[in-house]
């Protein structure tokens, strides 16, 4: 009896030695965990894109794995990083040691991924960021390679880039308004929400609006949740601006567009309002978001590769809307990662870190090919300029996302012009042109 | 600027004063902290935009759904969670609490964290000395003194507002005086949960309607009513036209602190409550004669 009872002890021990430890035993999929904030728009766009990704390469047979077809498994873990940042923690810990994922995908708020990050990178597992700009996520991969080389980043491009495309954004429309409207001397109100991101971002701009021939009628910060900004509406009127550079992610964009279209305060917006980026900002505004201009990632029907429109109009007729940039993990996953695994024909996340950071791939929102620092180090950061990532200006006219730049946009005097298919002219708010027309 | 200061200080003054009438009058006469009574702005704010949007209701007539329907769920809160433990105001206090957060997940759950809106019920803006203030600042402005009225009639001129005011006196006394005092809480919560609606309706189309729309006002109620002293409906009118105008001249004074406007405003709250401890027109209880 003693025999019998160590024996199936031993038995149990075994099955749960092998059920622990040997996971990728006779494993015939890649589990893939997509973090994100689930309740919200940011993180719908993580799991969509992702599903997209997944049901695409499974529909074609799945990943050739060194010679062995495997299926793609998405795992969903909600973040709730915009409420708490010990959720989307716990979040990452459960993706690495109860679903045991191999790769992750998605991420949000700086502040939320730099946590996610630190965990991806105990465990060994790629992450894809999907969401978070700040440029400290990939100096820590050149900083300390051994422990961050894990992490990639997906989209946006960093926010020093994202800063200096909203600068050419503010230069474009400046430059139509003088043209148009005969302004002479340019007066921008710098409105950006009082938060860690957008405090290098005022600095930036206070220093080189000067240097484009503008003047800076002033800067107002208000809070990020604010939900009345008639005050400060007020008062950049009284200041005689003539646009208005708007730095907003959080939900302050809708009110401040939404009063400011109401109100029809006498200047155009331009900048980054990632509220503008949705298709919901239309509804949110009660269409007064009218004439709104941010940086982007998609529009409809407008064509930044031959990939573009195909994975746009795909994803609006599965999911009803435009993909933002956080559903740029189907771009990590289709272009990025299952290439680097059937190439390297192992998931071994060392050997795949190897082929990630140096290929260069062709996605929906331009080519992919990661940048090295000054000091040649590895970043695993995004390229931006011309063939490789730009981003978009969209404007909204009449409801609809229009995309408006670049628009015969040169990088240099002498580069070429770039136009992307689809682009159309920007609109100057009718209430602007009456206001200042001579 | 100084129209600018002065309208802006009226407007955001009727704004506060809408969600701190409401919360004042059930703790004036039942003493109770409802810390869920911006929550219920938040349902109401809800409420008016699924009915608008999702079954094509008049906006009126979503008002009055809304209004209803939330003031059933203050009398049900009342009956179910805080009667049972109102003789100990800590478990009351925390036991709002956690209504306004479940009411705050409940609404994620059915609406998502998408950010939503309602139209206003008049559209357009009006300038005023060059101020260019919306219609719907104008209707709330208009609304607090409508309900102030309302308010003062009803406790004066009616046998309930009698009552109201009894017990909010002493308690004791009027239940010795053959009043249910239970009851009277009741309704009070009632009217109170129901103003709450009012203040949804009235504010939802100047806001965003999300499910954490409560917090920041709640933030500001709370100090409104600490300003006035807790249970005073002409201390918190006071106390919010007091807030608006600290909230005004931190915009137009420093631009660029503008989202200091709400800590300035609580520290001007602190600063009063170091010299009258309880707020400028605070109401004497009987357990503290």
């Amino acid at each position: 009896m003693k025999t019998v009872r160590s024996l199936i002890i031993i038995s149990l021990v075994c099955v749960l030695a092998l059920a622990v430890g040997v996971p990728a035993w006779g494993k015939d999929t890649i589990k893939i965990g997509v973090i994100g904030p689930m309740q919200f728009v940011q993180g719908k766009g993580h799991w969509n894109g992702a599903v997209m990704a997944m049901e695409e390469i499974n529909a074609a047979g799945g990943v050739n794995v060194g010679g062995k077809k495997m299926k793609i498994e998405l795992v969903q873990a909600d973040s709730n990083e915009f409420l708490n940042v010990t959720d989307a923690t716990n979040a990452m810990e459960l993706l690495m040691t109860r679903h045991r994922v191999d790769f992750v995908v998605g991420g949000f708020r700086t502040e939320a991924v730099l946590a996610m990050q630190d965990i991806a990178m105990e465990y060994e597992k790629i992450f894809f960021g999907a969401g978070a700009a700040h440029p400290e996520l990939c100096l820590r991969v050149a900083q300390d390679y051994d422990t961050y080389k894990y992490f990639f980043r997906a989209a946006p491009f960093n926010s020093n880039f994202l800063v200096r495309t909203s600068f050419l954004h503010l230069q474009f429309v400046a430059g139509i308004l003088k043209s148009q409207l005969d302004l002479p001397n340019i007066k921008v109100a710098i409105v950006a929400e009082k938060a860690m991101w957008a405090d290098p971002m005022v600095t930036a701009s206070e220093g080189v609006i000067p240097k484009f021939g503008m003047e800076v009628a002033g800067v107002w910060r208000p809070s990020p949740v604010a939900t009345d900004v008639t005050a400060e509406l007020s008062a950049i009127q009284r200041s005689g601006a003539h646009v208005i550079f708007t730095i907003f992610s959080s939900s302050v964009g809708i009110p401040f567009a939404r009063q400011a279209g109401e109100l029809k305060i006498p200047a155009v917006q331009v900048g980054i309002n990632v509220e503008a980026q949705k298709d919901g900002f239309w509804e949110a505004t009660q269409g007064q978001g009218n004439y709104i201009f941010t940086l982007n990632t998609y529009a409809r029907g407008v064509e930044q590769t031959e990939l573009t429109l195909p994975f746009v109009n795909k994803y609006v007729e599965r999911f009803g809307e435009t993909p933002t940039y956080t559903a740029d993990t189907y771009s990590a996953i289709r272009y990025s990662l299952v290439p680097a695994i059937e190439n390297a024909g192992t998931l071994d996340s060392d050997k795949l870190v190897e082929v990630i950071r140096d290929q260069v791939v062709k996605t929906p929102t331009g080519t992919i090919k990661y940048m090295k620092d000054e000091q040649g180090r590895y970043l695993h950061e995004l390229t931006w300029g011309p063939g490789y990532l730009l981003g978009l200006g969209v404007q909204w006219q009449d409801g609809k996302m229009a995309g408006v730049w670049p628009n015969k946009w040169k990088a240099a005097p002498e580069a070429p012009e770039i136009t992307y298919k689809g682009i159309v002219d920007y609109k100057i708010p009718p209430w602007v042109v009456e206001a200042y027309k001579k | 600027m100084i129209f600018d200061i002065v309208i802006t200080s009226l407007i955001k003054g009727s704004t506060y004063a809408m969600l701190a009438i409401g919360f004042s009058l059930i703790f004036g006469v039942a003493r109770i902290v409802n810390i869920a009574h911006t929550a219920f702005y938040m349902v109401a704010a809800y409420c008016i935009f699924y009915t608008t949007t999702q079954l094509g209701f008049n906006p009126i007539l979503a008002i009055f759904v809304a209004v209803i329907l939330v003031s059933l769920l203050g009398l049900i809160t009342f009956k179910l969670l805080i009667a049972p433990i109102r003789e100990h105001e800590a478990a009351v206090l925390i036991a709002t609490i956690a209504l306004a957060i479940a009411l705050q997940e409940v609404m994620m759950i059915l609406f998502t964290g998408d950010y939503r809106s309602v139209p206003p019920l008049v559209p357009g803006f009006a300038t005023i000395m060059g101020v260019k203030v919306f219609y719907q600042q104008l209707l709330t402005f208009v609304s607090v003194l409508v309900v102030l009225g309302l308010m003062y009639l009803f406790l004066q001129y009616t046998r309930l507002g009698l009552a109201i005011r009894a017990t909010a006196q002493d308690r004791e006394v009027a239940n010795l005086m053959g009043m249910n005092e239970s009851q009277v809480a009741m309704l009070a919560m009632g009217i109170s949960v129901g103003l709450a609606g009012v203040t949804g309706a009235v504010l939802a189309p100047l806001s965003i309607v999300e499910p954490h729309m409560w917090n920041h006002p709640l933030a500001m109620m709370l100090a409104v009513v600490v300003l006035g002293g807790l249970g005073s409906i002409k201390g918190s009118l006071y106390a919010a036209f007091i807030l608006g105008t600290a909230e005004a001249l931190v915009v137009f004074m420093i631009p660029a602190g503008a989202y200091l406007k709400g800590a300035v405003a609580l520290s001007i709250m602190v600063f009063v409550l170091l010299v009258r401890p309880a707020g400028l027109f605070g109401v004497q209880f009987e357990e503290e004669r």
